[in-house]
């Protein structure tokens, strides 16, 4: 039941916002094609103000897998996850996710070139990652915005949340794509 | 931070490298990496260009004050220490529907707005107050209707299925997100009397 409704909205949640949006725009007498246009042309130089980030993050991370450095790291939390049945191969994206969004991603990245996108490893990756924001990213730019420096407990909150979502992808993942 | 985290990932791998005696890993997998990340932003391109393409036909239709308006209830029950037509309370709809919408660039001004605007209803102004600590709960734990970057990502290394982790990743998002405001009002409460003001 709840596997159908989360199988359905995974398929109609695209296509319903591309026939949705530019139907409600017509009606509304927006110029459609032109505001596309419009907008599309900022699509372009956000790709490309990522790329200093994930390169760096990208050969920091090459750099710490393929020299088998993470594997040493991993090997101490292997009990640990081994009696959760966690896979090991997502622990740096939960690690990293709150702290660098680009860092995190650099790690989905590898996880999908080695293991395929439509592997369990990766599908579990890609849920990870989208599952929440940049915690210290956000905390940073909006306490620091208008100087805030007793932050109280919203660190705390967000870190918390974090768990949540990286647990939650874990089951939600094992139930919908293990089998 | 982050750049010790930088620093740790690649001390290690070199000195991994080191005690294998094979240090020529550590150059292959920086230029492999680099090349690598180059490869993945140029993929990004087209879901980029095509996603913010279809949000400003969205924007220019008035969906995203549509979304807002749809938000107030939820909104003024998430903040009731701010006043209905305070300022405040517009940018933080407009903050949530575009943050919704996955319109990173759009949410965080406005989220700055919110938080100048609290900021003027705050007796204290190094201190944060309850609205400024949910909004950020709401912030970090980010929900989105389309995770793009992931769906970009998965496209370029060839998902014969890029989008079958939406579904997922929105339920995902909503537990993360529960769980925030849940945690949120637990230690707003422990940390504010009822009339927000800092207990003793």
């Amino acid at each position: 039941m709840l596997l159908d409704l989360i199988n359905f909205i995974s398929k109609m949640m695209l296509p319903a916002i591309l026939v949705f949006v530019p139907l409600y725009a017509i009606f509304r007498k927006v110029p459609i094609y032109e505001s596309f246009i419009e907008g599309a042309k900022e699509g372009f130089p956000t790709a490309i103000s990522i790329i200093p980030h994930l390169v760096g993050m990208m050969v920091a991370v090459a750099v710490f897998r393929d020299t088998g450095a993470l594997q040493f790291y991993l090997q101490f939390l292997t009990p640990l996850l081994d009696f959760f049945h966690i896979p090991h191969e997502v622990v740096p994206i939960g690690i990293l996710r709150p702290i660098s969004g680009t860092g995190s991603l650099a790690f989905v990245e590898s996880i999908l070139r080695i293991y395929g996108p439509d592997s369990f490893l990766g599908k579990l990756a890609s849920t990870i990652q989208g599952s929440t924001d940049t915690t210290l990213y956000v905390l940073t730019v909006y306490f620091g915005a208008v100087g805030i420096k007793r932050t109280l407990y919203a660190l705390k909150v967000g870190l918390w949340a974090d768990l949540a979502g990286f647990l939650a992808s874990w089951i939600i993942c094992t139930i919908v794509f293990a089998h | 931070m982050i750049n010790y985290i930088w620093f740790f990932m690649i001390l290690s791998g070199a000195v991994a490298a080191a005690v294998q005696g094979k240090l020529n890993l550590v150059t292959t997998a920086a230029l492999k990496g680099a090349e690598e990340a180059v490869a993945v932003c140029i993929g990004l391109i087209s879901i980029l260009v095509f996603w913010m393409g279809m949000m400003r036909i969205a924007q220019d239709a008035g969906l995203l004050e549509k979304l807002a308006k749809l938000l107030k209830p939820v909104a003024s029950f998430l903040f009731p220490g701010v006043p209905h037509n305070h300022p405040a309370m517009g940018y933080i709809l407009s903050n949530m529907s575009a943050n919704l919408f996955g319109l990173g660039n759009a949410a965080t001004p406005m989220g700055l707005k919110a938080m100048e605007e609290l900021q003027k209803l705050n007796p204290d102004s190094k201190t944060a107050t309850p609205a400024m600590c949910t909004l950020l709960a709401l912030n970090t734990s980010g929900l989105t209707l389309i995770p793009t970057t992931v769906i970009g990502i998965r496209l370029k290394y060839g998902s014969a299925n890029p989008t079958e982790i939406i579904g997922p990743t929105l339920l995902a998002t909503i537990i993360a997100t529960t769980i925030a405001i849940l945690l949120d009002r637990y230690y707003r409460s422990r940390t504010f009397d009822q009339y927000g003001n800092l207990k003793k």
